[in-house]
């Protein structure tokens, strides 16, 4: 059963606000940010029903961050320097978001946030509530997981 | 790295999501548009697609679950869009303060189907302060003896108040049910009558 687009952005805009920030800084953020949701828009007709629709739009934000510093740099200095990718995945890969939605809520949301949002921990404690090492904890525990259940994700390695 | 991530606030996100709406409509991917407006029948969901009003429901009928409705039955690409129903607000707004007698807005029937569409589009035919009884507009649509098939049709009319609904009534003169209460009906009937004598 899909929810309205409306209760994706009430829920999940301050989360993809802050994946933007961390990437961009507040100002450019905000135009990621809506370029996020359109995509998201444009996309989720087509997204499975049991996908984790919260690490599915955390992943497209990342990208949107991503493309827009890449802009910015193409405009202005030739060497910037790119914000390392985190995530292996190109946000279409359909095992990866029902493999995370199998997980425990406090791993899902820690490794969404971290390894897919690119959020350090202090900001993944931050949303969550709970210390950083408890943050930290719960994105490995994930990961161990997600390294039985997500066969890709192994042969890969972990990227960070 | 920062330590203290600075704070997002619900003024951000709600001048992030008017800009969303904005670009949304521009690009064609605003399927279903909605809003709510009070009225003197109680909080009213309003919802609109690029063709016209697709749906009108009372708080009784939990505006929760009619968006999900819509989201499964119309698509999923569903957001708070208060300005695109502006015309619709203002319509019935002039509908309750006795000012309209019909309403002018394009309607989107996509909702109903078969023999309940064909009841719901000719519902506009009963005037502005009459009714019709169950039988006769059942009479009407070619149909008899399908008197319960037309009480199911009002019931599930899709797009209450702007499609008058409320106008059938039982054959007795007794108003009958209604999806937003009995007394939402009662009002409707009132106010018509109103408005209808002092013209």
């Amino acid at each position: 059963m899909k929810q309205p687009f409306e209760r994706v952005v009430v829920e999940h805009g301050a989360t993809v606000l802050r994946v933007c920030r961390s990437v961009l800084g507040p100002i450019d953020a905000d135009d990621a940010w809506s370029e996020t949701f359109l995509s998201a828009l444009r996309a989720y007709p087509d997204l499975p029903a049991d996908a984790n629709v919260e690490a599915w739009l955390v992943t497209i934000a990342r990208r949107r961050a991503v493309d827009v510093t890449r802009r910015a740099a193409r405009q202005a200095v030739p060497v910037a320097e790119l914000p390392e990718r985190t995530a292996p995945t190109d946000g279409r890969d359909l095992d990866l978001w029902a493999a995370l939605a199998a997980l425990p809520d406090k791993q899902r949301r820690s490794v969404t946030y971290h390894h897919l949002g690119g959020l350090p921990y202090e900001e993944v404690a931050a949303v969550l509530g709970g210390t950083v090492a408890a943050a930290r904890r719960a994105a490995a525990d994930g990961i161990a997981v997600l390294r039985r259940t997500y066969p890709r994700f192994a042969e890969e390695g972990e990227s960070r | 790295m920062t330590t203290t991530p600075a704070p997002v606030t619900g003024e951000q996100l709600t001048r992030l999501h008017a800009d969303l709406v904005a670009r949304a409509t521009a690009d064609g991917l605003l399927d279903v548009a909605y809003r709510t407006v009070d009225s003197p029948v109680g909080p009213l969901l309003l919802a609109r697609t690029p063709a016209g009003v697709v749906r009108v429901a009372f708080a009784v009928q939990d505006h929760e679950r009619v968006l999900q409705d819509l989201a499964e039955r119309v698509s999923p690409r569903v957001l708070e869009a208060p300005r695109a129903l502006d015309d619709v607000a203002r319509e019935l707004d002039e509908y309750f303060a006795g000012a309209r007698l019909t309403f002018d807005v394009p309607v989107d029937l996509r909702l109903t189907a078969g023999f309940r569409r064909s009841v719901v589009e000719h519902l506009p035919d009963i005037p502005y302060g009459r009714t019709a009884s169950y039988a006769q507009v059942a009479a009407s649509a070619g149909s008899p003896r399908a008197v319960r098939a037309v009480g199911t049709a009002c019931a599930l009319n899709p797009v209450p108040l702007v499609v008058p609904c409320h106008r059938v009534v039982r054959s007795d003169g007794t108003p009958g049910r209604y999806a937003g209460g009995d007394a939402a009906k009662q009002a409707l009937l009132e106010l018509e009558a109103r408005v209808g004598r002092a013209a």
